[in-house]
């Protein structure tokens, strides 16, 4: 499998995700861990970024994060999966590289 | 699977530390190998045994040097980032003639190598920052 | 790890002296070198700021790194990517960075630069062609 991207900011604060969605080859995977998973709540401003990205990148956002910081599974952003942290090192091993916006 | 883990930041100052750790655990529990953990930047600051959260809250250095202990994780503090910022071992003190140490059980002091090794040997790299 | 030869990229995406991670990550790539690996850099986002010529921190008391990138070439680490769109973003031009040059070993030690201005796209595929990513 291609590259694991992971973004950990949120998009209101830095251009990790822009940048990683800019730079992201179509069927590569994105993990949104930490202050990342704010990019996959519905009704956001970045919302319509994220639909764009679905259409060619498998989005995820780490379970345990959200829940957090009190996004529950129903304010995601339809088709953005949840992983838990076994989840997280099940992408690690599939993916040949993994690569983190910082 | 081989998994190498490069640590970024301070604990508490950041959730990398917290992040690396999860990850750790739940790598350690699918049977897979955690090769080394390397602490550069601000990262280094996990390996003081000098620090004192308060009772209520994770203890940060203790759950890494009991992940070293318990599974023999190979837990790394750069040598350079580690001297900036006044973490050092028995030996480091005597050399730069400092009145004390303060490392971890657990934690050694090494130099960049270890990361690029790592990088190398290990068949995963995943790094945790800010 | 004899005989091993990984592909690593070197990705630098902050500017330099507000944050540590620019100087430290050079001495990654310094050390790194010594292991005989595929290595290349990339320089995006505010990345490209480290490699801006004229830089002068005698002022504010830090260490002025910079001269360091100068030394890449002797490292044999030659081929530092530096992005179109993030020179644009900023208004850089490549007349803007320090002048990177190595002695090509296998053209009769002719001097190039090591800079290379590549798009965004094609950073994309680099990061894709690579074992190890690091991110400073």
């Amino acid at each position: 499998m291609p590259v694991l991207h992971t973004v950990n900011k949120s998009p209101f604060e830095k251009n990790a995700l822009d940048s990683c969605l800019s730079h992201a080859l179509d069927g590569s995977t994105l993990l949104l861990i930490e202050d990342g998973v704010y990019a996959a709540m519905r009704a956001s401003s970045i919302e319509p970024r994220i639909r764009r990205a679905l259409k060619r990148l498998r989005i995820h956002v780490l379970e345990n994060d959200c829940r957090a910081r009190g996004i529950s599974e129903d304010a995601l952003i339809e088709g953005v999966g949840s992983v838990d942290d076994a989840g997280f090192v099940d992408l690690v091993v599939e993916h040949d590289n993994v690569q983190a916006w910082l | 699977m081989k998994i190498g883990l490069l640590v970024n930041e301070g604990p508490y100052q950041h959730q990398a530390a917290d992040s690396a750790y999860r990850f750790a655990c739940a790598a350690l529990a699918k049977g897979h190998e955690i090769f080394r953990v390397f602490f550069y930047h601000d990262g280094v600051n996990n390996g003081t045994r000098l620090m004192t959260p308060p009772q209520d809250d994770r203890h940060i250095q203790q759950r890494w040097s009991e992940l070293a202990r318990t599974h023999g994780v190979d837990l790394v503090l750069c040598v350079a980032a580690a001297q900036r910022r006044g973490i050092c071992d028995p030996d480091e003190a005597k050399r730069n003639a400092k009145d004390a140490d303060n490392i971890a059980p657990g934690f050694r002091i090494s130099g960049l190598g270890q990361l690029v090794e790592a990088a190398i040997e290990c068949d995963r790299l995943v790094t945790f920052g800010d | 790890m004899a005989g091993q030869c990984k592909k690593i990229m070197y990705l630098h995406r902050r500017a330099p002296y507000g944050t540590v991670y620019a100087q430290e990550g050079l001495e990654v790539v310094l050390i790194g070198a010594a292991f005989d690996q595929d290595v290349c850099m990339a320089f995006v986002d505010d990345g490209v700021y480290q490699l801006k010529a004229g830089q002068d921190t005698s002022a504010v008391g830090m260490k002025n790194f910079s001269p360091a990138w100068r030394a890449l070439g002797d490292y044999d680490v030659t081929r530092l990517y530096v992005e179109r769109e993030s020179l644009d973003e900023r208004g850089l031009r490549e007349e803007d960075l320090m002048p990177l040059r190595y002695e090509d070993e296998n053209d009769d030690w002719a001097e190039k630069s090591s800079i290379v201005i590549v798009d965004r796209k094609e950073i994309g595929r680099l990061i894709d062609a690579q074992d190890v990513v690091f991110n400073f």
